[in-house]
């Protein structure tokens, strides 16, 4: 089973956090500040596996992460996941990111965090993998998109990509910042991606 | 509208970076008001806010204050609002939330709802706050749901129903026939839905799945769904063991998809599988199998991929155990992993290398080991790059110290062919370990010095360079020390002082300054090394007692007298105490030696030809068995000697009249308490005057003996006085 899943940036900030199972608040912090700590250490031409941490809860839990220009992509697995499995799980997960927010950067997980989480009870339910065909993660969301917008519109939560809300900020810092976060994730992405389809296959 | 949306709310946090805590605080002020608001919008917004703040500010907000407006947004019947409350649900309820129960109706009413997107918020949200008594109330309506027209809410019941099973046992009695059927579903996600819930069900309990392996098989045999096939590989996995005809009829499935699949995921889970799964034990060509799961777990170490390299590490230290053979003939690329980069990576491969060890690469793997611990800019001077940090971390250097260590002991030193060379390296461990390990090191030093007899010289000499190391000395008290090896190298020198090339200098090196700054156990040591060196030498100067001997001797003797008085101002009461005594016992001899000096100058060179006979009694205090190793079952083995009765008295019980004072007492430890330890010294030994007798008997034996000379008789029993207490600590 999936213990958690966490995002943060590379200054520890965390932007998505999803416990699937009941830890209290205090520790759900801690847990966030150890595994940033161990992780951010970590050059990213070493492997992804974290290994020997007192917090996590023992011998059958393992940390299994990415790192994508500004951001950790972290699960917190049991010894019944395969880790190459997650590997691939977590790429899933980004790429579904990146197909629904249309080159995702860093700011459309900062101010979407209620769709990233909702993309994300498509990939992982209660801790189970529900879904690791790209096509259905995004179709689903695409749908409830489209009831959203039915259901009557509350501009305050919409907003389509990240276009839309550098705009908003309308801080020239913030347009740039934008651009390279774009730029770099994107390109993160798909380097990886081609390396994502050598190494599995899911979808094939 | 006044009211922040949650993009206001984020871009104000972002904005007021300097007073941040102030401004969350007013905000949350105000969602206070606003979650109490009328309108259903204001209302949502406001919790959507509040999940925001709680779940990403890592201020340790509590938002349980707000459970009850969660469920008034759960229960809105626009979907974007319903799916904001169910979110914060998921991110704020408890199992003891007390609103959880006002949620069944609403649960039931939305798993009914005719929109299958709200059916999957609901389902989705379920997942996280379910209870038992949830699980309980809703038990039926999700079994009915299986059966629901859209894979999208069957695939979502399938899940839920494990969460179910965990709060309400019961419900898998009740659903498992249907959870069944559901292997056969025509869409592969809800297949692939009930594998994992199987999978993670089998890991608890793998026997009642069992009967589940024919319908798995076809699955395994027809799927091309990576994840499902790694989950059902997993699943055999757990399967194989309690069902061994399993295991062959799953190797032909497994083996087509080693050798066919691109998936790097699923091949390692299926080499996994095999390994674990006991399937390179069925007989047959089980080696060939085995063979092709190393070769192409080689693959995996030959990859650039970091994370291929550290799980086909992994897998071998599995195989490892059954076949070390095939593992060693990788020895090449596993001796590389050793020096990468990763130290996640390096570590695995260690643990690879430690059972890789035999006689024949023994030397190599240490010496390979030993290079890691050695600063990196002695190989070469011309390559500018700084070493990997982790190289320098303390916790690292102990690490291979302590596998170095656990080679070359492990089965009683079975590697090691050559232990002078074994022990030369625990010497160089002592200056190049940069970690505290001297007490390993000196306990190994000493186990192999006093085991192996034909290391022993070696191990003498290259102790006299460790006694001799006045660097070692001086850092001592640094925290990277190893000075803690003088502790072996004084115990060995004392011990072995026959192999001693120059005797006097080791026991100059024993007193020389600044050996009080070390450790108070291993100045111990010292003080009695000094005493055995110089009894040994002493002894030597006997078969050539001539005046010069005599002069060195007196001189020494003195020299001595008056240096092992530094030991005696330790605050350890252990050395003190040696200090003490060994100083008398140099005190007792130099004057016997100037008494004697002083009677040849007197005329009265009766003795002038003989050497004191004090020297003499010296040596076989210490020398006179040797110190052999005992395996600690050896006295089992030893067989009572014939006519010997363990329970039979030694000395009768004594006579009622002279053990009147001690009777009262005995009688409350009780009588068989004494009668079966036997032996009138045991009585006495209870009654607290065991002391006494002791010294008496000392006393007594010294008598019989018999010597001609009154003054020596005098001396000797002060000598065996003296001696009695350094030795019994009275």
């Amino acid at each position: 089973m999936i213990k958690s899943v966490l995002i943060f940036n590379n200054h520890g900030k965390p932007r998505i956090t999803k416990f699937y199972q009941q830890i209290d608040i205090g520790t759900q912090q801690a847990l966030i500040q150890e595994i940033f700590s161990l992780v951010s250490k970590r050059p990213d031409t070493v492997c992804n596996f974290l290994e020997g941490s007192q917090m996590l809860g023992g011998k059958d839990t393992r940390v299994i992460y990415r790192h994508y220009a500004t951001l950790y992509f972290v699960f917190v697995v049991d010894d019944c996941e395969s880790e190459l499995g997650i590997l691939d799980l977590i790429q899933v997960f980004v790429e579904s990111l990146d197909k629904c927010f249309e080159n995702v950067c860093e700011l459309d997980l900062i101010f979407h965090f209620d769709e990233v989480h909702h993309i994300l009870a498509e990939v992982i339910s209660g801790g189970m993998v529900l879904e690791t065909n790209i096509t259905e993660i995004v179709h689903a969301f695409s749908e409830s998109n489209k009831l959203k917008k039915r259901s009557g519109t509350m501009a305050t939560i919409a907003g389509s990509g990240a276009g839309a809300v550098a705009r908003d900020l309308g801080a020239n810092l913030a347009n740039t910042v934008t651009t390279t976060l774009q730029s770099t994730l994107q390109n993160t992405v798909s380097a990886t991606f081609s390396n994502f389809r050598r190494t599995t296959g899911f979808n094939s | 509208m006044f009211e922040k949306t949650l993009t206001d709310l984020i871009r104000g946090i972002r904005t007021n970076k300097k007073n941040e805590q102030k401004y969350i605080a007013a905000c949350l002020q105000e969602i206070r008001q606003e979650v109490r608001s009328n309108d259903p919008d204001v209302k949502a917004v406001a919790i959507s806010k509040l999940t925001y703040v709680c779940s990403l500010q890592m201020l340790g907000y509590d938002m349980s204050w707000a459970s009850f407006h969660v469920v008034e947004v759960m229960s809105s019947a626009k979907f974007l609002q319903k799916r904001t409350g169910y979110l914060a649900a998921t991110q704020s309820f408890r199992q003891d939330t007390d609103v959880l129960m006002l949620t069944t109706n609403l649960l039931k009413k939305d798993l009914a709802s005719g929109n299958h997107l709200e059916v999957g918020v609901a389902l989705n949200g379920l997942a996280h706050i379910v209870t038992p008594d949830l699980a309980r109330d809703l038990c039926q309506d999700l079994v009915s749901m299986l059966n629901h027209s859209r894979p999208y809410v069957r695939k979502k019941v399938v899940l839920v129903l494990y969460k179910l099973f965990l709060k309400f046992p019961e419900a898998l009695r009740l659903s498992f026939p249907r959870l069944k059927e559901k292997l056969e579903d025509p869409d592969p996600s809800v297949v692939c839905a009930v594998v994992n819930v199987i999978c993670e069900l089998a890991r608890k309990n793998p026997k009642n799945y069992l009967s589940l392996a024919p319908q798995l098989f076809h699955i395994l045999n027809t799927s091309s769904n990576n994840w499902m096939l790694i989950k059902i590989i997993k699943l055999f996995g757990a399967l194989t063991p309690l069902e061994p005809r399993l295991a062959k009829k799953l190797l032909p499935p497994i083996t087509q998809h080693i050798q066919q699949t691109h998936a790097m995921s699923l091949l390692y889970e299926c080499i996994h599988t095999v390994i674990t799964g006991g399937m390179l034990n069925l007989g047959g060509n089980s080696d060939s199998l085995a063979a092709m799961c190393v070769n192409k777990l080689r693959t995996f170490l030959e990859d650039t991929d970091q994370n291929l390299k550290y799980v086909g590490l992994l897998a071998l230290a599995k195989i490892l155990p059954t076949h070390p053979r095939l593992v060693s003939e990788h020895r090449d690329i596993i001796l590389r992993c050793i020096d990468d980069p990763d130290i996640s990576i390096r570590l695995r491969a260690l643990d690879l290398v430690v059972g890789m060890v035999n006689k024949r690469n023994c030397t190599d793997i240490v010496k390979r080991l030993m290079a890691h611990l050695l600063p990196s800019s002695n190989s070469d001077p011309t390559a500018n790059y700084s070493p990997p940090s982790t190289l320098l971390e303390p916790a690292y250097r102990a690490d291979i110290i302590n596998r170095i260590i656990y080679i070359c002991s492990q089965n009683s030193y079975s590697n090691i062919t050559n232990f002078e060379w074994y022990i030369a390296v625990l010497v160089d461990l002592t200056y190049v370990s940069g970690v505290k390990v001297g007490e390993m090191l000196a306990q190994q030093i000493m186990d192999v010095g006093v085991r192996v007899k034909s290391a022993r010289q070696y191990c003498v000499k290259i102790m006299q360079r460790l006694i001799s190391d006045k660097n070692l000395l001086e850092n001592c008290k640094l925290s990277d020390s190893n000075a803690e090896v003088l502790y072996a190298a004084a115990w060995i020198s004392g011990e072995y002082c026959s192999f001693l090339e120059n005797p006097v200098e080791t026991i100059e090196f024993l007193i020389q300054p600044g050996v009080t700054k070390l450790s108070h156990n291993v100045q111990a040591v010292y003080v009695h090394a000094v005493l055995k060196i110089y009894a040994y030498w002493a002894n030597s100067l006997v078969y050539n007692w001539d005046d010069d001997a005599k002069q060195e001797l007196i001189q020494i003797t003195a020299k001595l007298k008056d240096k092992v008085g530094m030991f005696s101002s330790c605050t350890d009461l252990e050395v003190q105490e040696r200090a003490y005594n060994i100083r008398e016992i140099f005190s007792i001899i130099h004057q016997d030696l100037i008494n004697e000096e002083n009677n040849l100058k007197e005329g009265n060179d009766y003795s002038s030809q003989k050497a004191p006979a004090i020297i003499a009694e010296l040596p076989p205090l210490f020398f006179f068995y040797e110190l052999n190793p005992v395996a600690p079952k050896a006295q089992k083995k030893v067989p009572i000697p014939e006519g010997l009765d363990l329970d039979a008295w030694i000395n009768e019980p004594l006579p009622e009249s002279e053990n009147n004072e001690s009777e009262e007492e005995e009688e409350s430890y009780g009588y068989g308490y004494g009668q079966t330890f036997g032996g009138s010294g045991d009585l006495i030994f209870s009654n607290g005057n065991g002391a006494t007798v002791g010294r008496r008997r000392v006393r007594k034996n010294g008598r019989k003996n018999g010597y001609e000379s009154e003054d020596n008789e005098e001396l000797r029993e002060k000598v065996y006085v003296t001696i009695y207490s350094v030795l019994f600590g009275n």
